[in-house]
């Protein structure tokens, strides 16, 4: 058997809810993790934050424990937390063993039984909350809006890509607890969620405890799935003035779906273009010839389609001009000839110890657990697993190369260039201010 | 049968702890290895601790301890930067570099298969770097660049700011990076002293933790780092843990203007206890209620209560020397002296005003036992901690003791533990934030004029 694998069962409640266990009984914990496939695509302009607000509601209690969610789970020993993003919101909780029953409760009761305990009260206050969230992870850092520009010129406005999962400001003071019901009852039932049970517990009790708590919440219908697409017919270049030091420029491309041809590949061409001190423009922009403070790539990838972002801080007195000249030679020798084979060699021995370190934790963001909702909510099945790490396995250097070509045009692309305030000619010729707030 | 949702489950009882066997080995060099077995996925990770950190920094050198840790990945024997991470990538392996107040730690993880290569590579970085003068040119470059761009962000000014404030010009006053000046006025030979004084088996210790054996790991250690010599004249290794800090004579009320920033970055606090503090489980237990966790006072009181911030906590940055025990926030500009006010009340209540309650002492105790076992999951989280024990001259059974000590700590030992260790009369309030717009609402606190401290001091 393949040392690097994700076994599981899989069981569907009556109601709906797909359930999965996975066995891992090396330390006295188990992990409880609830995808529900919901995220800030399924919101409208005019009411953007809406998910990620929803996410922050429900952990101020449900019908049948009126009042904090992370009092008894504390008291338990347990580590906790969700999140949203465009896709699909999560939460989860590491318990030891012994807190099985307080987590599946908990966890059913706010999926079943959460509208009851929403006051108005807590409903503001969690605004006045994702309002400091968004100041601070956004409004007060350097390039902290970048993305929000960035997505902007990626998708039209009303692509659920085109705003971002904290939403706007004025979005978010303008809405209402009566939003709440309605979004609870389309979004928030068993049908349209999937529960893994991960860790030091036996897969037939699981599966028990998942009837005993979950079995009798009432399912509901699985929502009309968001469809969209998005396309560039042109290079934009665009410009942010903000509280920075150094210019930075952010290029970014649309690309394959998630799990699609050239998914992976993209993902090994960031690799190869921009991570870590072997990639290409690490060595010839920070290296030799110390153009750039740094550089990354990424490949961003999402339900919808997704897009692979390259971005790069200019050396004090060096220009954006002369980085993107450089990263356009690079990204252009990479869609004639692609990867050698020595960074191919290189790329895969890194992709398939990726695979085996997310092996290590059962719980958490990215851990066991949230893998096999990943799979089973994006694909339909948590065994796809195999799939992905397959993928990379297979990555060819043509298959590398051709998706580069084929996505990573330069006709087609957002340049935005983030320069210090006042200082707008730092920027790449040719762009034009943009603002976000 | 549906659940019983006419109240909570009961939990189980708590499973015994047990961590398992540390085995200590002496190399013939004197390099001190630990090693740990930790079966389940085939991954292995060394961890090397070297004495010293940002505190053996000399005055005018502050920032000399970080670029030697950064320097050692710059090339070793043929191997230029880029040789070196293209041999740990070929073996999948990720490194880390972490400079702490009295150690610089490196982290080497990697498939169980290639220990041996990783170790060899982990040595020959740390026990025969290059140090070149162009690799030390563009290192000392990217870290004055980094320092600049901290200026803009500003949980790094306060941290920076603050440790200043507190410190003074003890070893402990500065972040690793170091300043602007001694940056520049650092040379290649400042850093292969440094690494000659520092980088010896006398004053490191190694940690390996993995799915082998512990011969095999031993093994491995000694294979890839017996060769390293203790050579030379030693100089004392001045301790930045053994020199007091002068008496503090840090302004009460400090900020530092960031026009229309949304936010205000908050620091109290003031140097506090050392880690081997006879009171570090009531401690541990009073910061718990305090600020330590999702619920405790100071973040029910700020995030869930008021809505100020995205969250508040308290800690004590833990160090061999005297620690700071600080509260931390970023709060909504407008909140900025409601949240000081709310959060001075808060520490000074846990003093005796407002003593822990039974179920916040059952809470506390709980959140810091029940869930232990996660802290060490992987290999990774297990070489770490064992580290620690290095670090802080801790006994191999620590880990297994640490429960019952939590336990033992009683509501009057917390209490007199805040009485004497968390004092609000002599804490630094520190603000990154809009003086402009909050300026006035501060003087109404009664903690005096402020000093205005420009971001990058």
């Amino acid at each position: 058997m393949d040392p690097i694998s994700l076994p599981f069962t899989k069981q569907r409640l009556d109601n709906g809810l797909e359930v999965i266990v996975h066995e891992d009984r090396r330390v006295p914990i188990i992990a409880v993790n609830v995808w529900y496939h919901v995220g800030s695509k399924n919101e409208r302009p005019g009411r953007t934050g809406f998910a990620h607000l929803f996410e922050h509601l429900m952990f101020e209690g449900s019908e049948h424990h009126n009042t904090g969610y992370f009092p008894p789970l504390q008291q338990a020993g347990a580590l906790l937390n969700g999140s949203t993003n465009t896709d699909r919101t999560n939460y989860w909780e590491v318990v030891p063993t012994s807190a099985i029953d307080l987590a599946l409760w908990m966890e059913s009761d706010r999926m079943g039984y959460l509208l009851p305990a929403l006051t108005r009260e807590r409903f503001e206050t969690q605004r006045d909350v994702v309002l400091n969230e968004r100041r601070q992870n956004y409004e007060n850092r350097p390039y902290g809006f970048g993305m929000m520009a960035m997505s902007a010129a990626l998708f039209p406005p009303d692509h659920p890509y085109h705003w971002m999962t904290i939403g706007g400001a004025d979005d978010i003071r303008a809405m209402q607890l009566e939003d709440v019901q309605a979004f609870f009852r389309t979004y928030y039932h068993p049908a349209n969620a999937s529960l893994t049970i991960g860790g030091d517990i036996d897969t037939a009790r699981a599966f028990e405890l998942a009837e005993r708590y979950f079995g009798d919440l009432p399912g509901g219908p699985i929502p009309a799935a968001v469809t969209a697409e998005a396309r560039l017919s042109r290079e934009a270049r665009l410009v942010l003035e903000d509280r920075v030091e150094l210019p930075r420029v952010y290029m970014a491309w649309h690309s394959p779906a998630m799990f699609a041809n050239g998914d992976a590949e993209l993902d090994l061409a960031a690799d190869l273009l921009a991570n870590g001190k072997t990639s290409r423009l690490y060595r010839t922009l920070v290296y030799e010839k110390r153009l750039a403070l740094d550089v990354s790539a990424y490949q961003s990838s999402r339900e919808l389609g997704s897009f692979f972002l390259l971005a790069a801080t200019a050396a004090p007195g060096r220009s954006l001009t002369e980085i993107a000249a450089i990263i356009d030679t690079e990204v252009q020798l990479l869609a004639d000839a692609g990867p050698s084979q020595s960074e191919m060699e290189r790329a895969l021995a890194q992709a398939e110890a990726h695979f085996m370190y997310r092996l290590q934790t059962v719980g958490g963001f990215g851990g066991k657990s949230d893998q096999l909702n990943a799979y089973n909510v994006f694909r339909g099945d948590p065994g796809f697993f195999a799939h992905d790490l397959a993928r990379y396995r297979e990555a060819t250097a043509d298959g590398i190369r051709m998706a580069v070509a084929s996505h990573l045009a330069f006709d087609r692309r957002v340049l935005l260039s983030i320069v210090p305030r006042s200082q707008p000619a730092l920027a790449l010729p040719g762009s034009e201010p943009v603002a976000v707030s | 049968m549906p659940a019983d949702r006419s109240r909570l489950p009961q939990l189980g009882p708590d499973p015994s702890f047990t961590f398992p066997a540390i085995v200590r080995h002496t190399l013939p060099n004197g390099l001190q290895v630990r090693t740990v077995e930790h079966h389940g996925i085939p991954l292995v990770t060394f961890v090397m601790q070297i004495e010293g950190g940002s505190g053996a920094d000399t005055s005018g050198r502050e920032g000399l301890a970080a670029v030697t840790g950064d320097m050692v990945d710059e090339g070793t024997g043929a191997l230029s930067a880029i040789d070196v991470s293209d041999a740990l990538a070929r073996i999948g392996a990720e490194y880390d570099l972490e400079v702490g107040p009295d150690a610089t730690v490196f982290t080497l993880s990697t498939l169980s298969r290639f220990a041996e290569r990783g170790a060899s590579i982990l040595a020959d970085l740390l026990t025969r770097p290059s140090l070149r003068q162009d690799d030390f040119d563009r290192v000392r470059q990217m870290r004055l660049d980094r320092l600049s761009q901290l200026k803009d962000l500003p949980p790094a000014v306060a941290e920076r700011a603050f440790l200043r404030l507190l410190y003074g010009d003890h070893p402990y006053g500065h972040l690793s990076i170091g300043n602007d000046a001694a940056l520049r006025g650092l040379t290649l030979p400042d850093v292969a002293a440094f690494h000659d004084s520092s980088f010896r088996p006398s004053r490191a210790t190694l940690v390996a933790a993995g799915a082998m054996s512990h011969g095999e790991l031993a093994k491995v250690a000694e294979a890839a780092f017996g060769h390293w010599a203790d050579s030379g004249a030693r100089a004392p290794l001045a301790r930045a843990a053994d020199l007091q800090p002068a008496a503090s004579s840090s302004p009460r009320l400090v900020v530092v203007p960031r026009e229309s920033a949304a936010q205000s970055e908050l620091r109290l606090g003031h140097l506090s206890a050392r880690r081997d503090t006879p009171d570090y489980a009531a401690l541990l237990v009073m910061n718990a209620v305090l600020g330590g966790q999702f619920v405790s006072r100071i973040n029910l009181k700020l995030r869930e209560e008021k809505g100020y911030t995205y969250g508040a906590r308290t800690g004590f940055d833990w160090r061999r020397g005297l620690a700071p025990f600080s509260l931390q926030a970023s709060v909504h500009t407008a909140a900025t002296a409601d949240a000081i006010r709310d959060s001075l009340n808060e520490l000074d209540a846990i003093r005796g005003a407002r003593p822990p309650s039974d179920h916040e002492m059952t809470l506390a105790k709980a959140s810091l036992t029940r869930g232990y076992p996660r802290n060490f999951e992987t290999a990774h989280q297990v070489a770490r901690s064992v580290a620690q024990l290095a670090l802080y001259s801790l006994p191999d059974t620590y880990f297994e003791d640490f429960i019952p000590r939590v336990h033992a700590a009683g509501a009057s030992d917390v209490t007199q533990a805040a009485a004497k260790y968390v004092d609000p009369s002599r804490m630094t309030t520190l603000v990154v934030g809009d003086h402009a717009a909050i300026g006035d609402s501060l003087a109404a606190l009664g903690l005096g004029d402020p000093l205005i401290l420009p971001s990058d001091s």
